[in-house]
């Protein structure tokens, strides 16, 4: 790249923190004293593999107020919600799988593939400002589902939901309670005993960790089935040799996260109330402004102007943002999320999600403002031109 | 110097290589995007890595890059093959075979499959540990739909007959599957005239990094899986989940340079395994395990007998090596691998399994010859059963006062 | 497995490793366990006119617990009566090696040779 643009795609992943990239890097031989042993293996270069992975599951649980022998690490956050709802349906007799209308598709996608299996699948409406919609949670809680699945922070439109309000309702009738914190951890308050939660899954890549690494907490109650067989790791309930690198960099990453979550959130939040200013006075809509949010994620349109032509002058002019989330904005449907809260369709056709994190400073929101700005007179000219 | 312990345990994870590391760095830390993001070059830039390293996975193994799919490691390939053509091709048939020496990743899933109401035969080998064309042939079914042969055994490193069970299976219309995780730059594969047509792959057995792996999906004739991991719809909707770019990109340099240089580098590790071997099968009472011809140059498992396998590892701390799979290694198991070659289970025990690799020198192999001699000597004085071979008593008619 | 500063004290520097010759006065052999089980040790004792025991030999093939449990009882029979070292009780041997639980049956096996070595002499030795 000839040069850096201005980075402000927080929610699709991050950068490394320094202090993580400073603890992978002799697992990845790129650092004395270079490690690379196989943590199966029970000499002294296994033994120090199994050691780094203990102490990173030990940073993992103390992140999220789990207990160690809770946290099963996968390959990222796909796999720790495919291994929920999958594994968690094999250990029970097919019944009701309700999964909220605004879930990534790694938690949708699974939970229709369980549909092929004889399980009913519940879709959790939400309100037009993407809180689960409370007369449709009570519905829900009507078909007694077994598996309840629902988001603590919603990737595009950074909504948070009430978990701990919604998992004590469904478990008074037996569901299982999974939330997908992905999005939350290190942005907002996560306590799996305090949420009261059966399942949460978190990632490593977006909270300033690496990618290809992800757990899923679950309470012991629970029954699972892996999803990948073989070597027995993890309890038996994730085979595989363990991505020690990635494992070390995902502990020490919850343990920054969490220490600087406070901080970072009240700093973030005002940098994005100057994104949204800025907004109002273009005449944008801004998405979910009304609910509980992350507080670096801002989620907007512009009539009149489609999201991907915004986002590419944006990204001309020095400024990595979004037009959906990242795994489907090849596609070129409106978000779903924006969909499932009753958006018009051609409004959703322009959202862009810009969302913030550690290295953003004041001057990147100030010279987006600005940029922003010119870049939407410049269209709205265009448009009237051709109009 | 020597740096203790002497790392003999390649097959179980290899070192990155300092240039596949100097290549990963860079997208660990400056060129972060995901690669799945369409809207800025961050994302655009991570993508490009991703087909590049794609390229260079595909052609150490004679493939087009658009057959390798991404996946976190061999196990998660072994997965997916398996269950992946097997609930595909179900509606054809529910029988699947494999053999009883393959990677557990295998075994547990076949076994996975047995209780979805699939029927599997798992076939013996031959006490070399290879498979008989003759007893594949008579294992298939007219409803067999899968046949699962790994290429390197991890534990004794002889090479299976896969261009040959590929002509069985293709003749036949069964898919197959291999699991070559420990083959790559150690054998030549060639997916073009081999009849294969899913093959696992793993970086870490390679000199890459730990935490990615790739399945081959041959396009011609095409075979199809059903995907195990959903979501994103990355990987053509085979495996969802965000790449990791930097591990990627180590796992296309690691097979970059396994390319270049797999021929000189067998030649070398190949003098330091014969010398290796021909030092230690000096000592009375050893035996090595596995087919001499069909086998990898980096392996070399032997048995003492009359020692006793924990004490013989207990006793030579100085050298890093296996005394089954490392999966299973924490287990008092005998290895399941060594009994179906047909050794009993004291000498399965008192097995070693040395694999050497790209940073193994001469004087570490002089060294563990030595260790070995003076230890095997020494645990031998300690034992009453060598001492009662040494009188020419046949332990096997001795009544032995078990408890 | 970690093993404590005492087995390995007896698995590096064994005592008493070896055999008396089959014929001399006073010796006696027990041998116990098996190969396919991961343990055999073989105990031999010679007994004095007195009925102390003088001294002590022993080889084993088994793990480092099962060598130290072995090379210990070598130490403590010696100067005992062959009553007095069929007290010896496998607790004993465990606590003084600090063997962990899934090692106890090592000490069993110790105590075990030493009964058989002693059974051994009695049948040579009928009283």
């Amino acid at each position: 790249m000839s040069f850096a643009p201005v980075y402000l795609d927080w929610n699709a992943t991050t950068p490394l923190d320094p202090l993580v990239r400073e603890a992978m890097l002799p697992w990845l031989g790129a650092a004395e004293p270079v490690r690379f042993g196989n943590a199966s293996s029970r000499h002294e270069y296994g033994r120090q593999a199994r050691a780094a992975v203990d102490e990173a599951r030990a940073r993992v649980a103390a992140a999220v107020g789990a207990h160690a022998t809770e946290v099963i690490f996968t390959s990222g956050g796909s796999e720790a919600n495919n291994l929920f709802l999958k594994g968690a349906a094999a250990c029970l007799k097919p019944g009701t799988v309700a999964v909220s209308a605004i879930e990534h598709p790694c938690v949708r996608e699974p939970a229709k593939q369980l549909q092929r299996t004889g399980w009913t699948l519940k879709e959790i409406a939400v309100d037009a400002h993407g809180v689960i919609d409370a007369a449709d949670w009570g519905a829900t809680l009507q078909a007694k589902p077994a598996l309840v699945s629902v988001m603590l922070a919603n990737n595009e439109t950074g909504v948070l939901q009430d978990i701990a309000a919604l998992a004590a309702e469904a478990r008074k009738p037996g569901a299982w309670f999974h939330t997908d914190a992905v999005q939350a951890l290190g942005k907002a308050e996560l306590d799996f005993r305090a949420l009261g939660v059966n399942a949460m899954t978190l990632s490593a890549h977006k909270i300033g960790g690496p990618l290809g690494a992800g757990a899923l907490v679950v309470d012991k109650r629970v029954e699972l089935a892996p999803l990948i067989a073989g070597g027995g790791q993890e309890r038996g309930l994730r085979s595989g040799t363990e991505n020690v690198a990635a494992i070390v960099g995902f502990g020490v990453a919850c343990e920054r996260a969490v220490a600087h979550r406070e901080t970072e959130a009240q700093r973030l939040a005002l940098l994005r109330g100057e994104i949204e200013t800025g907004l109002a006075a273009l005449g944008a809509t801004v998405f979910s402004r009304a609910a509980q949010r992350l507080p670096n994620t801002v989620f907007f349109a512009f009539g009149n102007i489609d999201g991907e032509t915004l986002v590419g002058k944006l990204d001309r002019a020095g400024f990595a943002c979004a037009s959906g989330s990242a795994c489907s904005s090849a596609q070129p449907e409106p978000s779903h999320t924006l969909l499932a809260m009753g958006v018009d369709p051609v409004v959703a056709r322009g959202a862009v999600r810009v969302s913030l994190g550690r290295m953003t400073t004041a001057d990147d929101v100030a010279r987006f403002v600005a940029t922003l700005s010119r870049v939407v007179e410049d269209l709205r000219k265009l448009a009237s031109v051709a109009g | 110097m020597l740096k203790f312990p002497i790392y003999l345990d390649y097959s179980a994870t290899t070192p990155v290589d300092p240039r596949v590391a100097a290549k990963m760095i860079p997208w660990l830390t400056e060129h972060f995007g995901n690669p799945a993001s369409r809207s800025h070059a961050y994302g655009w830039e991570a993508e490009q890595a991703v087909e590049e390293a794609r390229e260079q996975v595909a052609a150490l193994v004679g493939a087009d890059a658009k057959e390798i799919v991404w996946t976190s490691g061999a196990t998660e390939s072994n997965n997916l093959a398996i269950k992946g053509a097997a609930h595909f091709y179900q509606g054809k048939g529910k029988h699947v075979i494999t053999v009883k020496t393959e990677h557990k990743a295998v075994l547990d899933t076949v076994r996975e499959l047995e209780r979805e109401g699939f029927e599997a035969t798992y076939l013996d080998v031959q006490e070399n540990g290879l498979i008989d064309l003759e007893v594949l042939k008579a294992a298939i079914r007219p409803d067999t739909i899968l046949v699962s042969v790994m290429f390197v055994n991890n534990e004794v490193g002889v090479v299976q007959p896969i261009a040959e069970i590929g002509e069985i299976c293709r003749s036949k219309g069964i898919v197959f599957h291999v699991d070559a995780a420990q083959a790559t730059g150690k054998v030549a594969i060639d997916l073009g005239s081999l009849k294969v047509d899913l093959m696992s792959f793993s970086a870490h057995k390679t000199y890459g990094p730990k935490g990615v792996g790739a399945l081959y999906v041959r396009r011609k004739p095409r075979v199809r899986l059903e995907a195990q991991m959903h979501g994103g719809g990355h990987e053509r909707g085979m495996r969802s989940g965000t790449l990791a770019t930097h591990q990627i990109v180590g796992m296309g340099e690691a097979f970059r340079l396994a390319r270049e240089e797999m021929a000189g580098e067998n030649e070398r590790i190949l003098r330091l395994r014969d010398k290796l071997m021909n030092g230690l099968t000096g000592i009375e009472a050893t035996y090595v395990n596995g087919d001499l011809e069909h086998r990898v140059p980096h392996n070399l498992n032997i048995s003492f007998a009359y020692v006793e396998g924990e004490s013989l590892i207990m006793a030579i701390k100085d050298i890093a090596v296996s005394s089954g799979s490392a999966c299973t290694s924490a287990s008092l198991e005998p290895s399941y691998v060594l009994r179906a070659l047909g050794r009993n289970d004291e000498l399965a025990h008192s097995s070693i399994r040395f694999s050497i690799g790209r940073f193994t020198t001469e004087e570490e192999v002089d060294f563990t010859i030595d260790l070995l001699r003076n230890k095997i000597g020494k645990l031998r004085e300690l034992s009453p059963l060598w001492e009662m071979y040494k009188e020419g008593i046949d332990l096997d008619t001795v009544q032995w006062a078990a408890h | 497995m970690a093993y404590s500063d005492k087995v390995l004290d007896h698995y590096e520097n064994p005592r008493n490793v070896g055999s008396f010759g089959k014929e001399e006065e006073g010796v006696a052999t027990g041998m116990v366990g098996a190969p396919a089980c991961g343990d055999v040790m073989k105990l031999q004792i010679k007994v004095g006119k007195d009925g102390v025991i003088e001294d002590a030999k022993f080889k084993t093939y088994g793990c480092g617990s099962a060598i130290a449990s072995s090379s210990l009882v070598t130490e403590w029979v010696k100067g005992k009566t062959i009553d007095q070292a069929l007290d010896i009780k496998n607790t004993q041997i465990a606590e003084e090696l600090a063997l962990p639980p899934v090692k106890i049956h090592c000490s069993i096996l110790a105590e075990d040779a030493i009964k058989a070595a002693v059974a051994d002499y009695r049948k040579k030795h009928p009283a």
